[in-house]
């Protein structure tokens, strides 16, 4: 990365002048933290008390026979506190807050589980928070919701634009302008305007580092693939940061294909052909954007890749022909979660099971001694309402229908 | 006659001046033409006209709603250029665009300041463009004339402010208080301590902006500042009353 938050012609940070002080403040702490070897300590220390790790890697050799290729590994990022990679991101910029003071945090989150991870930071750290969230995203992942105000959380539902995460992200930043005193904005992914992209990284960076260790103690050598899904890019930086130096391990990065990618319905910006270079949200790199740079709708069955744009670094790694990116259908997603269920007794959430699709289709084609890691970077179970409406389940629908009868009464 | 001398040439004899916000294509640009009309009728100095964008990042929810509606109403950039060439054409007073980053990097900047100097567009306020991220965009205003206006924040420091200075040009605008547009501002001692900030950072006239709403407010910056921003209120008017209200309400605040 440049002086300018750049990495080659992505990043940046076009923010409005009311936050330009909050940032030198920012970029300062980070800094700070970085040459200083006790905090990523005291942040392992945290992790491992608090959260659950190092997550394992698991061997899912019911599946690895199933394909009868490459031996397929899981990296647990679902056994975190709280279900996802979120929460790594989230307690170091926690971390960070108490260090600069601040006394309130304010996030977007699309799946919910980023909003979650903050709301249980804020509680742990005594901290206010307030989180928004899109009104088509509550209505998604209401389980998440629910969790959040019980910690305490304020949640609000985002109601302009898309109603997704991209306004969740727009209306997080109209707080903090008017906030910005005593708030502290903690972005949940490696997007966003500099020091963001390369701070979440760097939190994320643990996930990579564990899993490079993991795979060599497993396997005895590194893994041909890597794969991981990418909607804003955090948890696929997480685990490529382990990689990015063994030239022979690819790096492959799975998008959210939607409907399919000729539809228009999907959330592709790196492979496909809809995205165009354009600046928004506080950086530059890929959007899914008309002529005029009004962004469009996108679409994904996981609310967590359901954004318009990605990581400058990873459009960069991109550039650079270092990560392979693909897609996967939300009907792919649905078989290879089905598969994953059945043959594993793992439930992927909806967005992890992109990194899955792709594997699956690679795996069988590969050599029984070659490796490859899946990062699963959160569970199902907070798709529960929406996996059930998608498998059509029978029994589920009299449960919620019986459930109602009797709120209703 | 650049924007800096022909504000100051408006500003001979008046306390304040007085500029006023539309958002291109809300709700139609016909609707526009009668609002431009009485906002000169009742007296303005300078127009920002805002090409809408779908993320206006800024903006309170007036002003938001005004951006979305236009946007699905299907306003284009390209109709927002020559919807200005027809204003500055027709009345006596400089025309300003502001809009977001997006709009003009996909427009190209290159071409996109060659057309606003076509067009007769003075300049150009982007909140979300800071100096060091606008290296071709300070350069080209700088080639075709059209003031680069940034924006001071009651969070600039002096060497922030310095900073943006050095790169200014027609005007500052100074935000009033931290936050989004249309919300109320209050013009107390915390404010006339930034004001004089502001005043000793730059040799430019300022403009003051944010929940700016009636004479009171106006009468509180005057002699402070050299130019009263009205935003959303105008937009409020408009919405509630049609744009025939829009002539006495602007001669009503001075």
């Amino acid at each position: 990365m440049n002086d300018n938050g750049f990495f080659g012609q992505w990043g940046g940070a076009y923010i409005p002048e009311i936050l330009h002080q909050t940032f030198t403040e920012l970029t300062a702490a980070l800094r700070q933290a970085q040459a200083d070897p006790s905090f990523w300590q005291e942040f392992l220390q945290l992790m491992s008390s608090y959260s659950c790790r190092p997550t394992p890697l698991t061997h899912a050799a019911n599946l690895s026979r199933h394909f009868g290729g490459a031996q397929i590994y899981i990296k647990r990022e679902d056994l975190n506190h709280t279900g996802a990679h979120k929460a790594n991101n989230v307690m170091g910029q926690g971390l960070l807050v108490r260090r600069m003071g601040k006394k309130r945090v304010i996030a977007e989150t699309g799946a919910g589980q980023h909003g979650m991870a903050t709301a249980t930071m804020a509680a742990k750290f005594g901290l206010k928070c307030t989180i928004y969230m899109g009104e088509v995203d509550v209505q998604r992942q209401r389980p998440n919701v629910f969790w959040m105000e019980k910690m305490g959380a304020t949640v609000v539902s985002v109601k302009d634009g898309s109603r997704t995460l991209k306004d969740a992200i727009n209306e997080a930043f109209r707080d903090w302008v008017t906030n910005v005193d005593d708030t502290h904005y903690v972005f949940g992914t490696a997007c966003g305007p500099a020091p963001f992209p390369e701070m979440v990284a760097w939190f994320q960076s643990i996930v990579g580092t564990e899993a490079r260790r993991q795979i060599l103690a497993s396997h005895g050598r590194l893994p041909a693939r890597v794969y991981a899904c990418v909607g804003g890019g955090s948890n696929a930086m997480g685990i490529f940061q382990g990689f990015l130096d063994d030239p022979e391990v690819q790096l492959v990065g799975v998008e959210a294909g939607g409907r399919g990618l000729d539809t228009g319905l999907h959330a592709c910006r790196l492979c496909g052909r809809d995205a165009s270079p354009g600046v928004a949200q506080g950086y530059r790199s890929m959007f899914l954007q008309d002529e005029d740079g009004q962004m469009r709708e996108t679409h994904s069955v996981a609310a967590g890749l359901d954004y318009v744009g990605v990581s400058p670094i990873l459009a960069d790694l991109a550039d650079r022909r270092r990560v392979r990116f693909t897609a996967a259908t939300d009907s792919e997603v649905m078989e290879a979660l089905d598969l994953t269920m059945r043959m594993e007794g793992i439930i992927p959430a909806l967005e992890s099971a992109h990194a899955f699709v792709q594997a699956f289709k690679e795996a069988a084609e590969m050599r029984p001694d070659e490796a490859i890691v899946i990062n699963q970077s959160g569970r199902g179970d907070k798709d529960i309402f929406t996996i059930a409406h998608a498998f059509d389940d029978p029994s589920w629908k009299e449960f919620i229908v019986e459930r109602a009868r009797q709120y209703q009464r | 006659m650049s924007l800096e001398t022909e504000l100051r040439s408006r500003l001979a004899g008046k306390n304040v001046l007085l500029m006023t916000h539309i958002v291109l294509g809300y709700p139609s640009f016909a609707i526009n033409r009668e609002v431009i009309a009485g906002m000169v009728a009742g007296g303005v100095d300078c127009i920002e006209m805002q090409i809408p964008f779908s993320e206006p990042m800024a903006d309170g929810p007036v002003i938001l709603k005004a951006n979305q509606e236009s946007i699905a109403a299907g306003t284009k950039v390209a109709d927002c250029m020559a919807f200005a060439a027809e204003m500055t054409r027709q009345h006596p007073i400089p025309f300003l665009f502001m809009t977001y980053y997006n709009i003009i990097f996909k427009y190209g900047e290159e071409r996109f300041f060659a057309d606003c100097a076509a067009a007769g567009i003075k300049g150009l306020i982007v909140p979300d463009l800071p100096p060091e991220m606008g290296g071709d965009y300070y350069r080209l205003a700088r080639e075709t004339g059209v003031a680069a206006v940034p924006i001071f924040a009651p969070t600039s420091t002096e060497g922030r402010m310095a900073e943006l200075h050095r790169v200014a040009d027609g005007f500052i605008y100074c935000v009033a208080r931290r936050g989004v547009t249309g919300k109320q501002s209050s013009f107390d001692e915390d404010f006339d301590r930034y004001l004089a900030r502001c005043r000793a950072a730059t040799s430019l006239p300022l403009a003051v902006g944010f929940g700016i709403r009636s004479r009171e407010d106006i009468a509180a910056i005057s002699g402070k500042a050299d130019m009263a921003v009205i935003g959303s209120e105008t937009i409020r008017l408009v919405d509630s009353e049609g744009p025939a209200a829009v002539a006495p309400f602007i001669a009503g605040l001075r």
